[in-house]
């Protein structure tokens, strides 16, 4: 149904009527209906072709307004291969410190992908490749002087599922501290795991069974244990996967004002599937599609104002 | 579902839809119970035969852990007792012309009757009177007595294994010696008693003196040799191909190989091992070493599939979560990955040493069919092994022998059992923690 839709938009621009990206810039109205009908009557041929045009067109990404304040990370032509087929398309994307930046799109459209290719986990993955620049404070972090396990240490990542390990509460927080050879002192290390279970709002529901195994707790427990445990080694940047879609509503909502509290201290990009979520949390913005980088911008300029029809489509619920 | 089905359904009456459901949902709940039926069936079937076995084999061994003892009284005759070499003196010849002279009994010119006497009592009787004499010399010249073992055929009778009514030439004891036994029973002279010598003995030809604790340390040491080559090498194999080896052609030829490599005959590791380690490395015959080298061989591959299997089964959110917060493979695969799959690893290994234990056929092929008397103490000299020693009990033609090996399979299968419980012990211990 919803390749449908998309398709219908992109066959009116097929007809050579209008330029699509600035039909879609007087200001990203609904379509006029006599757009859908259009559509429903046209030949598959027509649609496919048209689809194929529009990719081809959409190679540019729309930068709906640039990041202000000094940038983290700069994407530049980031592909991502597995197994030699192409998942991400040669995306550039600008990063603010500071910010919670939200990446959003339907699924398998590369957000998950891009996110990966921040920590070089992809690396992880047997026949993923990774080609652009990625640079770190100007720092190329696919360079190899760069030691992933380092970077790791710099760029944290939680992930969709809360994965904690299954040792003690404490012990969690205390792992990266002790990798990285950190924290030496005992009572340092206990400094250090309670201010990150405070910073992650946990604290005060652990305090007195610190020594239990984690996973004893809730999925939402969980999950701000999985972010204290990111941010027990001050990372710079933490990355999120969809950190709230196995969780309920309550837990969403505590997370989500932990992930406002934390952008004062870390650069954040959250992968989210959730548009409410993507407006509430974020910044910035960055709208994914079949692997390319659609639009990006400030959160309420794509929310309220998008300049790509597609991007248009998407937060208004039309296919996703 | 396509349309024209869906139109069809609707557009049936409600009646006929629900008459449709019903029949299609009778025959799911035959088909549901038939196949509970084949499931139980076979689950019987398997409890039977395994009952039929544990029973045959219990009630055949059982009586090979008691056996008869005789106890004597016998003049230490100065004149026959060798003070200096206490051995070469004939204790059972002694012991039984004393006791056909109590009972008044002629001995014959030819000695038939003492032989006949001798023949009820354990060559064990010397031992125990040289023994004595070693001990304490000041017995010569004084009556003492002397307990001993029955000879297995006077066991035998006494379990009721050899029967009277058996023509006298087609068995091993004579009516004579069946009315000695008896009269000697009826003087309370003979007595049942746990038999030790099964559980302290080695292997010997007088079934009645006959062991199983030298098969039993020979197994072990041949085990211990096993375990610290296979598991260390099989769980490191599986770590290596799980966790870090490239995923290639050469790894797939490894993997392939190492799954033929599991299901080859045992037998094959034993000629392996015959021409690797006996022809080859001149290792010693029918050692521990070798032995313990061959089933480390046959116990790898599938120690290494059981490792890997368990590492897999590993959730890899845990090896990204490990990865993601900056842990080096190395780290993440050793406090991560290995101790979750460490109760799988270990009831691997040990399942794997519990079939080592059972591997009868190798060790046939690196010489441990041989008759090695005693207890051996080090992994270079010849011993036998549980398996090996059931085998060669039950070629063995004195009767006795056969309880004998039915009691040495029940103490294998008890060492099978003791394993299989440790195994599963350490997983619930395991698996507790989290």
């Amino acid at each position: 149904m919803k390749t449908r839709i998309f398709r219908s938009a992109e066959d009116q621009t097929g007809a050579g009527t209008a330029d699509p990206t600035h039909a879609v810039r007087m200001g990203g109205q609904v379509l006029p209906a006599a757009v859908s009908e259009a559509s429903e009557t046209a030949g598959d041929a027509d649609r496919i072709e048209a689809a194929a045009e529009s990719s081809r067109q959409a190679d540019q990404t729309v930068v709906a307004t640039p990041p202000t304040g000094p940038i983290k990370i700069a994407a530049r032509d980031v592909s991502v291969f597995y197994e030699g087929k192409q998942a991400l398309f040669e995306v550039s994307l600008d990063i603010p410190d500071k910010t919670v930046t939200a990446l959003i799109g339907p699924s398998g459209c590369g957000k998950s992908t891009f996110l990966r290719t921040m920590n070089r986990m992809n690396d992880t993955i047997s026949g993923a490749k990774v080609t652009g620049r990625i640079a770190m404070d100007g720092e190329d972090i696919n360079d190899r002087s760069i030691d992933p396990v380092l970077l790791r240490a710099r760029v944290g990542m939680v992930f969709q599922r809360p994965n904690p390990f299954p040792k003690s509460i404490y012990e969690n927080v205390a792992y990266g501290p002790k990798i990285h050879g950190l924290v030496s002192a005992k009572s340092e290390m206990d400094g250090v795991v309670e201010s990150a279970l405070k910073r992650a709002g946990l604290w005060d529901e652990v305090a007195d069974r610190l020594q239990s195994s984690a996973m004893g707790l809730s999925g939402g427990q969980q999950q701000r244990l999985v972010i204290a445990r990111a941010i027990a080694v001050n990372p710079e940047v933490i990355l999120m996967d969809e950190p709230c879609s196995a969780l309920d509503p309550i837990a969403t909502a505590r997370i989500e004002e932990l992930i406002d509290e934390l952008r004062e201290r870390f650069c954040i990009v959250i992968v989210t599937h959730s548009m409410a979520q993507a407006a509430r949390v974020s910044q910035r913005t960055a709208f994914f599609h079949m692997g390319r980088l659609v639009e990006t911008g400030d959160t309420e300029d794509i929310f309220q104002n998008p300049r790509e029809r597609r991007t248009l489509d998407y937060i208004t619920g039309r296919f996703g | 579902m396509t349309d024209a089905t869906s139109d069809r359904l609707a557009g049936a009456t409600d009646r006929t839809r629900l008459d449709r459901l019903r029949a299609g949902l009778k025959r799911r709940h035959a088909k549901e119970a038939r196949f509970k039926w084949y499931g139980r069936l076979a689950i019987a079937a398997a409890v039977l035969f395994l009952a039929i076995l544990l029973v045959r084999i219990v009630e055949q061994g059982h009586t090979a852990f008691y056996s008869h003892t005789v106890t004597v009284p016998v003049y230490m005759d100065p004149a026959r007792v060798d003070r200096a070499y206490p051995q070469g003196s004939n204790f059972e010849q002694l012991a039984a012309e004393q006791q056909l002279a109590r009972w008044g009994v002629q001995d014959d010119a030819a000695g038939r009757a003492s032989a006949e006497m001798r023949g009820l009592f354990s060559s064990e009787l010397k031992f125990v009177a040289a023994d004595l004499v070693a001990k304490r010399p000041d017995v010569i010249g004084e009556t003492v007595p002397l307990a001993a073992p029955l000879s297995d055929d006077a066991d035998l009778y006494l379990k009721g294994e050899i029967s009277k009514s058996t023509p006298e030439d087609q068995r091993r004891l004579t009516d004579r010696q069946i009315a000695w036994l008896e009269r000697m029973q009826a003087e309370g002279v003979v007595g049942a008693h746990f038999n030790t010598a099964l559980f302290t003995n080695g292997d010997s030809t007088q079934p009645e003196l006959a062991g199983v604790l030298g098969a039993v340390v020979g197994s072990a040491l041949m085990l211990m040799v096993t375990a610290l080559i296979a598991i260390p090498l099989g769980v490191g194999a599986a770590v290596w191909l799980e966790e870090f080896a490239p995923k290639n052609r050469l790894t797939d030829i490894i993997e392939v190989n190492i799954n033929n490599l599991a299901a080859v005959p045992s037998i094959v590791y034993g000629l392996l091992g015959l021409a690797l380690f006996i022809n080859w490395m001149h290792l010693p015959r029918a050692s521990p070493l070798v032995g313990g080298l061959v089933l480390a061989l046959m116990a790898l591959p599938t120690l290494v599939i059981a490792t890997r299997s368990s590492l897999k089964a590993v959730p890899p959110s845990i090896r990204e979560a490990a990865l993601a917060m900056g842990a080096s493979r190395t780290q993440t695969v050793f406090s991560h990955v290995l101790p979750l799959a460490m109760p799988g690893v270990m009831t691997g290994a040990i399942i794997s040493m519990a079939h080592a234990l059972g591997e009868t056929a190798p060790l046939l092929l690196i010489g441990m069919v041989s008759f090695v008397p005693g207890v051996p103490h080090a992994i270079d000299q010849p011993v036998g092994a549980l398996p090996s020693l059931i085998y060669i009990w039950e070629n063995a033609s004195e009767r006795a022998f056969h309880e004998r090996t039915a009691a040495a399979i029940i103490v294998l299968l008890v060492f099978m059992i003791i394993m299989n419980a440790a195994a599963i012990i350490l997983r619930r211990r395991f698996e507790r923690r989290w």
